[in-house]
């Protein structure tokens, strides 16, 4: 079913799901939406399975037209979307018809923007996932990021009638002074850790799907301790210290490493550091494997609260008189109405 | 978490394993910290009896040269039940047979035109280049880990006449199949990527291929053989393997 045509792209959009799993052991890296949160709410909300594939942009967004009618929500980086020059509100369902144009501007706060279609983003499974890979030219759309003229298929999925939303406290922030929780190790006995946990780093310009670079105090080795070890697998959040001192944290597109890694930042935080920007400054905060274990508990706990949730009953009262004023909703309410 | 004191380097195999955290999801057992076939045999029994016997709560393992990753689910198991059964099956495994490793022969043209730093190498070493190829093509090369992109084998037992230090600029465009030499470690591009090995040949066979039943073609644990074939056998292999 064909869903959207891209007419602008924007920087760099890829198609991603949850990622790529078990094949690290063969240098595939996992992939997948860097702010996972931020991509499961908007499958949430169109009614999808957590393992659909939705877009995910960078910084910027770009236009598209829908080739169907289908609910979409984004989520993310709040990037202004309007439908056919209308405002409408990010993490929220709208339901688009054939010929609506969907625009997607630039980034106000955070980076990383997801749409998701009812059905999920359909592009062929490749080891087992629909995530753009595109150091090794797989998955997505062609191994690539989206272009001019493409055309997107979705898969089949419910169509909500009413539109739902997520209640406004639970909308994350991007601030750009960020605290990101980490565990010590596998090479903790490596660094000087008082440096590592106190002082604050500067988000620098190289920062991609692989990693990002970070710029501050450099952080000091501990006297007779190598520059380097044998290569050994890297996992997302893992921060190497390279022999200058500034940290880099990997993220999803690397699998092996030769630097020392001092601390591996949580997979709850992950998210959050998806959204970092350059210039942001990041402080990491040392924790326990069993607090580290007990927000991954909660944030699991949570939205599966979410999933349960009454989003429609909670939209009507989060959304209160500004959601009545919302014109598309307005439009979308009499069309629902002269159908019935 | 305990971390027992090992004796250094000399002793290459640590008595116990060292176990150590990476991150909330990710546990490291540390057999050693050097590059040694008696680690990697270790690392080898224990990946092959954990993949016929997962245990509960665990995602992905993940064999390296001195060390095994094991990826959990932090909603099923954790490192508190893990490192004890971890521990036994480690020394159980004394009785074990290792499974002999699979041996894999690859094809690849040595020539200038494919290789392009083959006479480079050559002239270095003071070797013709026919004597690299002898030399290069002799071991049986253990697969230590694959990583770096799909299907890269980090490869031991580079004979030292061929030692050679990497590009002092990296090229940008290495193509697929190439086989190259940097230091101490030999290896195949599995995927057209920048890189600073010296090149000397190239392999016509995929090493990756996402739309092959087994995309990896190679796997930790294997030994890497090469076959130096002609021009022609190479071009003829490339047509097939398309």
């Amino acid at each position: 079913m064909k869903a959207l045509k891209i007419i602008s792209p924007g920087p760099f959009t890829t198609v991603q799901d949850r990622g790529r799993f078990g094949l690290q052991q063969f240098g595939v890296p996992p992939c997948g939406m860097l702010d996972r949160h931020a991509g499961d709410i908007a499958n949430l909300l169109v009614g999808n399975d957590p393992d659909a594939a939705v877009l995910e942009f960078t910084f910027m967004g770009g236009q598209m037209e829908a080739l169907d009618t289908f609910c979409l929500a984004v989520t993310g980086a709040d990037m202004g979307m309007t439908i056919n020059s209308t405002p409408c509100a990010a993490w929220s369902t709208h339901r688009v018809t054939p010929g609506d144009r969907i625009h997607l501007g630039g980034a106000a706060t955070g980076c990383r923007t997801y749409l998701a279609v009812s059905g999920g983003i359909d592009v062929p499974l490749v080891m087992g996932s629909r995530s753009t890979y595109t150091g090794a030219r797989i998955g997505g759309m062609d191994g690539g990021i989206l272009k001019a003229g493409d055309i997107l298929a979705r898969g089949k999925g419910r169509l909500s009638d009413i539109p739902e939303a997520i209640p406004e406290d639970l909308i994350p922030a991007y601030p750009s002074e960020i605290v990101l929780r980490a565990i010590p190790g596998p090479q903790d006995n490596f660094f000087d850790l008082d440096t590592f946990f106190n002082v604050p780093f500067t988000v620098t310009d190289k920062a991609n799907r692989m990693g990002y670079r970070l710029q501050g105090e450099a952080v000091t080795r501990k006297p007779g301790m190598p520059k380097s070890i044998i290569s050994e697998p890297s996992l997302p959040g893992g921060v190497q210290v390279p022999e200058d001192g500034q940290p880099i944290i990997l993220l999803a597109e690397q699998t092996v490493g030769g630097y020392a890694k001092a601390a591996t930042v949580i997979s709850s935080d992950i998210p959050r550091l998806a959204q970092a920007v350059p210039g942001n400054r990041i402080r990491f905060e040392s924790v326990s494997l069993e607090t580290a274990h007990e927000i991954y508990m909660q944030q699991t706990n949570a939205f599966e609260k979410l999933k349960k949730m009454d989003l429609q009953a909670k939209t009507w009262a989060a959304m209160g008189k500004a959601f009545f004023d919302d014109p598309v909703f307005c439009q979308r309410i009499e069309k629902y109405m002269l159908q019935v | 978490m305990n971390r027992t004191q090992n004796p250094p380097k000399e002793y290459p195999l640590y008595d116990t394993p060292e176990f150590r955290l990476a991150g909330d999801r990710g546990l490291l057992m540390a057999f050693g910290e050097t590059i040694d076939p008696g680690i990697n045999a270790r690392i080898r029994a224990m990946a092959s009896h954990l993949s016929r016997e997962l245990p509960q709560g665990v995602e992905e393992i993940i064999p390296t040269y001195c060390s095994l990753i094991l990826v959990y689910d932090p909603a099923e198991t954790c490192p508190d039940i893990l490192i004890p059964e971890l521990t036994a099956m480690n020394d159980g495994l004394d009785d074990e047979s290792l499974p002999e490793p699979e041996v894999v022969e690859l094809p690849v043209c040595y020539h200038p035109d494919l290789g392009p730093d083959l006479l480079h190498v050559a002239e270095v070493h003071g070797l013709t280049p026919e004597a690299v190829v002898d030399i290069h093509t002799k071991p049986l090369y253990p697969v230590y880990m694959i990583g770096f992109t799909p299907g890269f084998p980090y490869l031991g037992g580079l004979d030292e006449r061929l030692h050679t230090g990497r590009l002092s600029s990296p090229r940008t465009h290495v193509p697929a199949g190439s086989v190259g030499i940097a230091n101490n470690q030999t290896g195949i591009y599995p995927i057209a990527s920048p890189g600073g090995w010296q090149l000397i040949g190239q392999c016509p066979v995929k090493l990756f291929d996402p739309d092959r039943e087994n995309p990896i073609l190679l796997k930790a644990g294997s030994l890497l053989k090469f076959r130096a074939v002609s021009m022609d056998e190479f071009v003829s292999l490339k047509e097939e393997n398309r």
